[in-house]
């Protein structure tokens, strides 16, 4: 009987949820309604009218009826877009800012518009996709689908699954979309490990919320290793990291995709500060040779503190770092620049690492500053991207609302063998649409 | 090593430490405190509840913390204020949490809005009027009217989710009802004497109140909802709380008392602290003591003006 009442409210309640009306039309009409009659009603009315309904059906089927947003039907349409404008002393800018979303040149970039979608699918599955929209440097528009995936809603034991094409998740910023980074560019041992526009692809993942008193979450992910997008494994760019000519390498069993393991613990160690550290890792083929592999290792901390008396979430001060390790076992094979000379066999070394510090001083006004490192370890064949590198990056963002930014960030940049480079860098972001949700 | 007398001691004493008779209560999460106070007033001690907002938080601005997805996770209810109110950090927590007895349409998901007769509908979703709730006001429950409606719902969810209880659900229905209207009298003898006084907030969050109490807010600081004061309209505040005679301006514990008091300054006005959060000033744990305070400091206020 009950199961009935809600499905025949869900059914009715359809309609509702669909474009005829706005949701919030409806939302004023329903409560303008109920209001109304429980208004005219006096407490003991109430209680009665409560007791005859506990004693029947106690079903409140009016949560089926509303829409989770006000602001849209079936799902939640935003878009974000990124306007970067700046001067560096490297004329190259591209071989300075080596991140998809960074900018690339004096003057001014588009680097990243986004219209992301997202909503349930069904009571089993959210979905969420994301198209980005970008200029690049001679104005031509490309067009990624950068996203796209369902997530599972219910799934017994605490797990959850992840399936389509998604951002690994692999330490704290991988995962992040360009507007909700800090700083205007990537940190440069992402760049590194990662490639220009993150680890990313298709794939599945499996989280398991532990059953602990304190938030532990262990995940897995198994994905495609080769693409542009699985830098450091079967992409075929990643013959800059070692300089030969990369081989054909097709996915044969188990071992030729990619595994990103990863677990996180976070704890309040007071009433206004929390902490979040987690472990991350990638394993993987790389295309150095038919049976060569790739294994990245990181470690992440999040760390904030935020006022009891916050206003709109200010004041606040957070730190993060993370801290990269990479081995890429190189195989024997022709050298990429000169096809009579061979590479030997080696296993090459990179690390790198960030630290942020964030201090939203007062409301909407956030100082920031980053350290970069990255080093690699001596090989056959020494590219730039593999050379020792320091940066130092303060920046200031100003937030008129949440739903703009301007920025404003200097780079003192230190590459071994190349020298010194300072860019100064402005950023001005604003978002339509569904308000986005802030992740920890 | 254990002998087995040893081991079943320690074996009960784990079933003990694991079946403790807490487990048996009804685990609400409330997203603000004000909402977790009703929560214990219907649920007794059958139900735990705890909010996940600090009491001296900004509701709209709350961090998504792994710590909530843990609550979120073990949770029999959840109640929200709904109507955007927790849209910035609800979502990602729900999507962690894992949980179906919340999930949207279930019964063990409670969303305070309904039923409710929303105020400040926009007619048209328009941002640059500022971060109106396109579903309305959010900030209802300082109506006591309104926490009535809401009392009622939780009671009739809880009885759904819990129907053993149902009969203690009523009772407390019942006596929060009946100790509620007490109180709104009293309340509303209170302030009977300041009808039509006129008073000043930061942000749009007493338009509940007002109307109820036979108050007029004559301004907010923030031009907007969410846009921070500008010189030039504090000083149009300035100009309408002269002319309208108003002299008492409300601010919560985590709206900007400084910008209040350089207004007071120019008006005569009084700064009060006040919180629509129990708990949020010294003795007020319950939403009886919270409004018992906010009534008291507003009715003080304005007897000495
Ligand atoms: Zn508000």
């Amino acid at each position: 009987m009950k199961g009935r009442l809600i499905v025949g409210a869900l059914f009715l309640a359809a309609p509702c949820l669909g474009l005829a009306q706005t949701p919030s039309e409806r939302a004023r009409r329903d409560s303008v309604a109920r209001a109304d009659s429980i208004a005219k009603a006096d407490s003991i009315a109430l209680v009665r009218e409560l007791e005859k309904e506990l004693g029947g059906v106690a079903a409140d089927t009016g949560t089926a009826a509303q829409a989770p947003r006000g602001s849209g039907g079936y799902m939640n349409i935003g878009f974000t877009a990124l306007t970067d404008a700046g001067w560096s002393t490297e004329p190259d800018v591209g071989s300075l800012q080596l991140g998809d979303h960074d900018p690339h040149v004096r003057g001014f970039t588009i680097p990243n518009a986004e219209l992301t979608l997202d909503g349930a699918v069904d009571p089993y599955f959210k979905g969420f996709t994301s198209i980005v929209f970008k200029l690049d440097e001679n104005g031509e528009t490309g067009v990624e689908l950068e996203e796209i995936y369902v997530l599972t809603s219910s799934l017994p034991h605490n797990l959850q699954l992840k399936a389509g094409q998604y951002f690994a998740e692999f330490g704290r910023q991988n995962p992040q979309h360009p507007h909700s980074w800090a700083f205007v560019d990537q940190p440069l041992v992402l760049n590194r490990m990662f490639g220009p526009d993150g680890l990313r692809g298709q794939g599945m993942r499996m989280s398991w919320l532990l059953p602990t008193s304190f938030y532990a979450e262990a995940q897995v992910g198994i994905m495609n290793s080769r693409g542009g997008t699985t830098w450091s494994f079967r992409s075929d760019e990643s013959a800059e990291i070692h300089g030969g000519v990369p081989v054909e390498r097709e996915v044969e069993g188990f071992g030729d995709m990619l595994i990103v393991p990863r677990i996180a613990t976070s704890f309040d160690v007071s009433e206004t500060q929390t902490v979040l550290v987690g472990a991350s890792a990638s394993f993987g083929p790389n295309n150095s040779g038919p049976s060569a592999s790739t294994r990245v290792y990181g470690v992440d901390a999040y760390w904030k503190w935020k006022s009891a008396t916050a206003q709109a979430g200010f004041p606040f001060l957070s730190m993060q770092g993370e801290a990269l390790f990479r081995s890429y076992d190189a195989a024997e094979r022709t050298s990429a620049e000169d096809p009579t000379h061979i590479l030997p066999e080696e296993t090459l070394k990179d690390r790198g690492a960030y630290a942020q510090l964030l201090w939203g001083i007062k409301p909407r006004i956030v100082a920031g500053i980053r350290g970069d490192w990255a080093r690699g370890d001596d090989a056959s064949v020494q590219t730039p991207l593999r050379a020792d590198r320091f940066r130092l990056s303060p920046n200031f963002t100003w937030y008129p609302t949440e739903f703009s930014k301007f920025r404003v960030q200097y780079n003192y940049d230190d590459r071994t063998g190349i020298g010194t480079d300072h860019s100064l860098w402005f950023q001005f972001e604003f978002l339509l649409g569904a308000h986005a949700a802030h992740k920890f | 090593m254990l002998n087995p007398k040893q081991f079943a001691a320690f074996a009960l004493m784990a079933v003990a430490a694991t079946g403790s008779p807490a487990a048996a209560q009804l685990r609400v999460v409330a997203t603000t405190p004000d909402l977790a106070s009703l929560a214990r007033e219907i649920g007794g001690s059958t139900v735990s509840a705890t909010a996940l907002a600090k009491p001296t938080e900004d509701p709209h601005f709350v961090d998504a913390k792994p710590s909530h997805i843990v609550t979120l996770n073990r949770a029999d209810a959840l109640i929200e204020g709904g109507a955007e109110l927790e849209l910035g950090w609800l979502p990602p927590l729900l999507e962690n949490s894992r949980n179906a007895k919340i999930s949207a349409g279930a019964p063990g998901r409670i969303v305070a809005s309904q039923g409710i007769r929303m105020m400040e509908i926009p007619a048209a979703f328009d941002r640059s009027k500022g971060d109106v709730h396109a579903m309305g006001n959010p900030h209802f429950l300082i109506d006591p009217l309104n926490a009535k409606i809401i009392a009622r719902q939780i009671a009739s969810r809880f009885s759904q989710i819990d129907p053993k209880s149902a009969a203690s659900y009523r009772a407390n229905l019942a006596r929060f009802n009946a100790r509620l209207d007490l109180k709104v009298a009293e309340w509303q003898k209170q302030l009977a004497p300041y009808r039509g006084a006129r008073i000043v907030t930061y942000h749009k969050d007493f338009v509940y109140f007002a109307p109820r109490f036979g108050l007029s807010i004559v301004e907010s600081l923030e031009p907007k909802p969410g846009i921070s004061p500008s010189p030039a309209h504090l000083a149009s505040v300035i100009r309408k709380m002269k002319a309208t005679n108003a002299h008492v301006i409300l601010v919560q514990p985590f709206q900007n008392r400084r910008t209040a008091e350089t207004v007071a300054r120019q008006t005569g006005a009084a700064v009060l602290n006040v919180s629509q959060q129990p708990g949020a000033r010294p003795n007020t744990g319950t939403y009886f003591d919270m409004m018992d305070n906010l009534v008291n400091t507003l009715a003080g206020a304005l007897r000495t003006q």
